[in-house]
């Protein structure tokens, strides 16, 4: 299968702090990867990068066989790459429903009842229709995260970025919102998920990449990335040779 | 019934204060730029009225399909050329680079037009009149409260009711955010613009036929915009509609007192409200 996301020799720092260095990796059209890593590790950059929102010092970012290392990050998105955010960033201002409506006009293109009607059954699938109407700064914190879910698939992405959408949830809601997620990697979208919650990330995805200090460490299944030394010394401070 | 008389007069000439200041709220609202041209782009307007139904020999209201569609133009390549370059964390660009375009504006119109004062050829409509239970109204005043009614309704079901206008407000939100989303913030500011000088159009034609104008009246026609918006409330619209009226009741009440009263009695209505209600009369509940 060929690669929907590739990432070749990226590179970006702000002064001293390099936050991706020469990272390279491919995300094959429906794999969901998952990537770990400790905090300043350069992950939600990574996310800048993809999006747009970050210009790249260096390398080149190929998504769906086009080079969108100079696109803008509404091109992007209009070509298939959505994202939520570690902190939610509703526009507070509308209501949930609209939200969810931005997404499906400007992201997907689409217009009139389709709009609403895509609108809708993503807030169906996401379990926010019962607060539609409900202005976006109203909502509760997993509310919140919900909707920033839900702003993203609404805009029909081909390469869904989830970042640290589990944190701080009960863990009945996160089994919930692993069930979601599932479910839309189910219908062959693309996820590269960034988790600190390790067992969610493990329950949907296939492939796991490590990167600290912005550099790619290691990448591959996830059983034998959470077995291997580096993971340890990271996530469990263990020293390798003990 | 003089008094009353100059109430309802001071209502209709608050409508063409709303119609000032719809353009000036809108752009305000969408991407928190200050334009202080304005009052300048709404002279030229009147001007581009007055050489259309000169050259073409068409009334005001129908010149109205020529300069809406011309000052729309010229609101998007402003934004997307100039405007979109000054936007950014520091609000002293755009205040400073609006300024000069004023400057520009006013010597270009007098470079073009000189600097006698011209008028609208509006003809029978501008000196008829209705009589409504003893108090006579123009028709044209009337016309034009009834026009501003209907261009911020306009405004505020574009606003409320469409994709556009859903694209202002998630810009206007978090442009960040909303260019995550789709939307290209260079098109929807310049849009933005289009949209205000294209009421700006109507604003200057109505000017154009009510009273005479010449290239130096900008600045204080940008002046009751402002008052009007802040009175209102930033970001309301139906609060602009309110406060232009309050300040066209100002006016006429106080020139009833005395005329050289008129202009300093809108002033200190306005001085009024910002002590009283800094946040102006209706502010917008969002946010």
């Amino acid at each position: 299968m060929s690669a929907l996301l590739s990432v070749s020799g990226l590179q970006k720092s702000f002064g001293a702090v390099v936050v991706a260095d020469a990272t390279s990796f491919d995300v094959r059209s429906g794999e969901a990867v998952g990537i770990l890593g400790p905090n300043g590790a350069g992950k939600t950059s990574l996310f800048n990068l993809i999006t747009g929102t970050l210009p790249a010092d260096a390398g080149k970012i190929e998504f769906n066989g086009h080079d969108v290392t100079k696109s803008s990050a509404a091109a992007r998105c209009k070509m298939g790459i959505a994202r939520s955010f570690q902190v939610p960033q509703p526009f507070g201002g509308m209501t949930v429903f609209e939200n969810a409506l931005v997404g499906a006009t400007q992201g997907a293109g689409l217009s009139g009842a389709d709009a609403e009607n895509h609108a809708l059954a993503v807030l169906d699938e996401t379990g926010l229709l019962a607060k539609a109407n409900a202005r976006a700064e109203a909502l509760t914190l997993l509310d919140r995260k919900r909707l920033e879910l839900t702003r993203a698939l609404a805009a029909k992405p081909k390469l869904l970025l989830l970042d640290e959408i589990a944190g701080g949830l009960t863990e009945a809601e996160c089994r919930s919102l692993i069930d979601t997620i599932k479910a839309i990697h189910a219908r062959g979208t693309t996820i590269i998920w960034i988790e600190h919650v390790v067992h969610a990330l493990l329950a949907v995805v296939e492939k796991l990449i490590v990167v600290d200090f912005g550099k790619k460490i290691a990448e591959g299944a996830p059983k034998e990335i959470m077995e291997s030394a580096q993971v340890k010394e990271i996530y469990l401070g263990v020293d390798p040779d003990v | 019934m003089d008094w009353i008389n100059a109430l309802v007069q001071g209502m209709l000439l608050g409508g063409l204060y709303a119609l000032f200041a719809a353009g000036l709220s809108l752009i305000f609202g969408v991407m928190r730029l200050v334009n202080i041209a304005h009052g300048d782009l709404i002279i030229l307007a009147a001007y581009l009225g007055l050489s259309t139904t000169v050259l073409l020999g068409l009334h005001p209201f129908l010149a109205l399909l020529i300069v809406m569609p011309l000052m729309a133009g010229i609101g998007y390549v402003l934004q997307r050329g100039i405007l979109n370059q000054t936007l950014g964390p520091d609000i002293l660009p755009p205040l400073l680079v609006t300024f000069g375009l004023s400057v520009i504006i006013q010597n270009a119109l007098l470079e073009t037009y000189t600097a006698d004062p011209r008028k609208l050829p509006g003809g029978v409509i501008e000196t008829a009149s209705v009589d409504v239970g003893g108090i006579t109204m123009g028709v044209l005043p009337l016309l034009t409260f009834a026009i501003a009614i209907a261009v911020i309704a306009g405004l505020q079901f574009i606003f409320y009711r469409t994709s556009l206008g859903r694209g202002f407000r998630a810009v206007s939100d978090n442009q960040d955010i909303a260019q995550l989303m789709g939307l290209n913030k260079a098109h929807v500011f310049g849009v933005a613009m289009a949209l205000a000088l294209a009421v700006v159009a109507v604003a200057g034609i109505l000017l154009g036929m009510r009273t005479s104008f010449d290239p130096a009246i900008g600045g204080g026609r940008l002046i009751f915009g402002f008052e009007a918006v802040i009175i209102g409330g930033l970001g309301n619209l139906w609060g602009t509609l309110a406060g232009g009226i309050i300040l066209g009741v100002a006016q006429t009440l106080g020139a009833k007192i005395d005329p050289g009263f008129q202009l300093l009695a809108g002033h200190i209505a306005f001085l009024v409200v910002l002590a009283v209600r800094p946040n102006g009369l209706f502010p917008r509940v969002e946010h």
